[in-house]
C-alpha cells in the first residue's frame, strides 16, 4: 500500500500519536508539501461539505453575530423599493440587545419552558421507545406487523402529522373531544388553554419521536451478543437483573448519542410548535427558537437585531450543553 | 415493563429457575400483546384518521363516522382548483436535488473521516456536530439577506443549499459510522490492486455501503420534504411555495378548509411513506451503525 496516499486507520493511529507529541521524524521535502501530498485525497473528499457549510453557515453566522450588536430592524435595513435603493441606517449598539434580553423576564420564561419541553419530550420518547423495543426484541407473533405500525408516525412527514393532530385536537368538533364526550367527560380546550396546550405539544412531539427511539434502541438491543444473556441465565440472573446488568450497559453508546441528538432536535423543534399552536395561546408554548423566528418574521416591525441576539444566545446554550455532554461521555472512556 | 411481569407469573414446575428470555407465561403474553396493540393503535390512528377524513365531503370533515358519503371531491378540488400541483412540483425539485447532492457529499465526507487521519479532521467532526445544533433562528435572517442579494429567494436552488446544511452534517456522521463497519482490509486490497483512494471509494466501498446510502438518502429526502421554517420564510407568493408552506394556507386563522388540507396531506404523505418503506429495511442497521459508532 502506498504510504503517501492517505493511510489505513491502524497506520494513521501511530502517525497521529507521534505527531501529537510534536516531534516529526525527518523533514526532507518541506512540511507543507508533504502534508499536501499525503492528505489531498482526504481534503478533496471533504471539500464540498466544508465549502457548503462555510458559505451557508459560516457567513450567516458571522453576519448574525454582527447583527446582534446593532439595532437593525425592518425600518432601517437596506431596502429596494421599486428602483430606489435605500441604504442601511442601523448602527452598532454594542451589547445592548443582550443586556435587554437577559434582564427581561420573557427570555427566562421562554428558557424554562424550553427546558421543560426538551427534557420531558426526550425522557418520555426515550422511555417509551426503549420499552417498546424491549417488547419487540423477542420471539413474538405479529412482530413485523407491530414494528411497521409503530414506525408509521415516522413515515409521515412531520408537518402532515401536526396538521392531523390539529384536526384531532379541535376543541368543539375534534375526534378526541368527541371520544371524551362519549365517556361523559367535558371537552378539553387542547390548544386554547396554556396548560393543555403545553401538554398537547409535548404529546405530539413524543408521538413523533418514539419511532426514532424505537428503531435506534431495537438496533442497539440486537447488537448485544446473545451469549451474554445465556451466560447470565446460567448464573441464575432473572429478567430484571439481565435487563439492568446486560441490556442497559450494552445500550449505553447508542442511547447516549441518540439522547444528545434528539435533545438538540427537540430544543430546536420548530414545526411542531409553529404549526400546532403558533406559540399560543399568548406565548404559552413558544420555545426559544419559535420566539426568535417570531421576532424576525411575524411581528411588525421585524426586529432583526433582537432575533439575531436570541439566536446567538440559543446557540451558546446548546454549545455549552453539547460540550458538557461530550466531556461527560469521554470520562466514561468514549472517544472519537 | 413486561420483563418484570414475566417473572411474577409463577410456574410451579420450574420454581427454582428464573424464566429465560424466550419463555413467558400466558398472562405475560396477553399483557405484551395488549400493550403492543394499544401502542400500535395510538401510532396508527392519526394517519388513519387523516386518510378517512380526506374521503369525506368538506362539510362532514369533523363527523366521527368512518365514511358515510365516500367522495374523491377533495382530491379533485386540490389537484384542479388550487396551487397544490405547483407546490408539489416545487417540493419535488427541491427534495430531489437535496437528496442526490446530499447523499453524494455526505458519503465522500463520511468516507474521508472514517478512513483517513488528516489535519483538520477533529475540527471537522466538531463542525458537523455543532452545525446540527444551529437553531433556525440564528441563521435565518442573515441567510435571508444572503439569498436576497444573490436573487435566490423564491428559487428552489436557495432552499436546496439551505437544506444541504441541515441534512449533510447528520448524514456524514451516519455514513462515517457505516463505513467504520466495512473492514479496512477491503480498502487495502483495492489499494494493492492499484486503485487510488477515489477508485477504492467509488468501486469497492460505495457498492458495499448501499444500505447506509439508502438511509442517508431517506433522511435527506425527509429533511427537504418536511422542513417548515426556511420554506415559510424564503418562499412567498402562492405559486412559489413548497408543500410545507402551501398546506398552511388551507388552514390558518382566516380559513379552515380541512377537506383540501387532508386530501393534499394524504398526497404528500404517500410518497414519503413509500420511500420510507424501501429505506426501512436498512434503516435499523444504517442508523444504529451511525449512532453507535459516532
Amino acid at each position: 500500500m502506498a504510504v503517501e496516499t492517505g493511510q489505513s486507520v491502524v497506520k494513521a493511529a501511530d502517525v497521529q500519536s507521534i505527531r501529537g507529541r510534536g516531534h516529526r521524524p525527518g523533514k526532507k521535502p518541506g512540511r507543507l508539501r508533504r502534508t499536501l501530498t499525503t492528505h489531498w485525497y482526504a481534503w478533496a473528499m471533504v471539500a464540498p461539505v466544508v465549502t457548503v457549510i462555510g458559505v451557508i453557515v459560516g457567513y450567516p453566522l458571522v453576519r448574525g453575530l454582527y447583527l446582534s450588536t446593532t439595532n437593525a430592524n425592518e425600518a432601517n435595513v437596506e431596502r429596494h423599493i421599486g428602483v430606489n435603493d435605500i441604504p442601511a441606517t442601523y448602527e452598532s449598539v454594542g451589547l445592548d440587545n443582550y443586556q435587554a434580553i437577559l434582564s427581561d423576564g420573557v427570555f427566562w420564561d421562554r428558557l424554562s419552558w424550553t427546558v421543560v419541553w426538551t427534557v420531558s419530550c426526550v425522557a418520555l420518547s426515550f422511555t417509551l421507545g426503549l420499552a417498546l423495543a424491549t417488547m419487540l426484541n423477542r420471539k413474538l407473533a405479529g412482530r413485523s406487523f407491530y414494528r411497521m405500525a409503530l414506525i408509521l408516525p415516522w413515515a409521515v412527514p412531520a408537518f402532515v402529522s401536526v396538521f392531523t393532530w390539529r384536526l384531532l385536537f379541535n376543541e368543539k368538533k375534534g375526534l378526541l373531544n368527541k371520544i371524551l364526550e362519549g365517556g361523559g367527560i367535558d371537552a378539553i380546550p387542547w390548544l386554547n388553554d396554556p396548560t393543555w396546550a403545553k401538554i398537547s405539544v409535548i404529546t405530539v412531539n413524543v408521538w413523533l419521536g418514539v419511532p426514532f427511539m424505537l428503531v435506534a434502541m431495537l438496533g442497539g438491543l440486537q447488537s448485544i451478543p446473545g451469549e451474554l444473556y445465556e451466560a447470565a441465565e446460567m448464573d441464575g440472573a432473572n429478567a430484571w437483573q439481565r435487563f439492568r446488568h446486560i441490556t442497559l450497559p450494552g445500550l449505553r453508546t447508542v442511547a447516549s448519542t441518540v439522547i444528545l441528538i434528539s435533545g438538540i432536535w427537540t430544543f430546536n423543534m420548530f414545526p411542531v410548535i409553529f404549526l400546532l399552536t403558533r406559540g399560543g395561546p399568548g406565548d404559552a408554548t413558544e420555545i426559544l427558537v419559535t420566539y426568535a423566528y417570531r421576532l424576525s418574521f411575524v411581528v411588525s416591525p421585524r426586529d432583526f437585531a433582537g432575533s439575531a441576539a436570541w439566536g446567538v444566545l440559543i446557540l451558546a446554550l446548546l454549545s455549552i450543553i453539547a460540550v458538557a455532554y461530550r466531556r461527560a461521555l469521554r470520562k466514561q472512556g468514549e472517544v472519537w | 415493563m413486561v420483563t418484570t411481569v414475566e417473572t411474577k407469573g409463577t410456574t410451579p414446575a420450574k420454581k427454582r429457575r428464573p424464566r429465560g428470555r424466550e419463555e413467558r407465561g400466558p398472562l405475560a403474553s396477553v399483557a405484551l400483546h395488549v400493550t403492543l396493540l394499544l401502542a400500535s393503535a395510538i401510532a396508527v390512528l392519526p394517519p388513519l384518521w387523516l386518510l378517512v377524513t380526506s374521503f369525506k365531503p368538506q362539510s362532514e370533515a369533523f363527523s366521527t363516522d368512518l365514511v358515510k358519503d365516500f367522495t374523491f371531491g377533495n382530491y379533485d378540488h386540490v389537484l384542479n382548483d388550487t396551487e397544490f400541483p405547483n407546490w408539489l412540483l416545487n417540493s419535488l425539485i427541491v427534495v430531489g436535488l437535496t437528496t442526490v447532492i446530499g447523499v453524494f457529499i455526505s458519503a465522500t465526507t463520511g468516507y474521508a473521516v472514517s478512513r483517513f487521519r488528516f489535519p483538520g479532521m477533529r475540527p471537522l467532526m466538531w463542525l458537523l456536530l455543532i452545525t446540527q445544533m444551529f437553531p433556525v433562528a440564528v441563521l435565518i435572517v442573515p441567510l435571508y439577506n444572503l439569498l436576497a442579494s444573490l436573487g435566490l429567494l423564491n428559487q428552489p436552488v436557495g432552499l436546496v443549499v439551505t437544506y444541504l446544511t441541515i441534512a449533510v452534517p447528520f448524514c456524514a456522521w451516519m455514513m462515517k459510522g457505516y463505513f467504520d463497519t466495512i473492514p479496512v482490509e477491503i480498502d487495502e486490497a483495492g489499494r494493492v490492486d492499484g486503485l487510488n483512494p477515489f477508485g477504492t471509494f467509488w468501486r469497492l466501498i460505495v457498492p458495499l455501503a448501499k444500505p447506509g446510502l439508502a438511509v442517508t438518502g431517506f433522511y435527506s429526502f425527509i429533511t427537504g420534504w418536511a422542513e417548515v421554517a426556511y420554506a415559510s420564510a424564503f418562499m412567498t407568493g402562492e405559486e412559489n411555495l413548497t408543500l410545507a408552506g402551501g398546506l398552511q394556507t388551507f388552514v390558518n386563522q382566516y380559513t379552515s378548509d380541512w377537506g383540501s388540507l387532508t386530501a393534499s396531506a394524504v398526497i404528500v404523505a404517500v410518497p414519503a411513506a413509500v420511500i420510507f418503506g424501501f429505506a426501512q429495511r436498512h434503516l435499523v442497521s444504517g442508523l444504529t451503525a451511525g449512532a453507535t459508532k459516532s
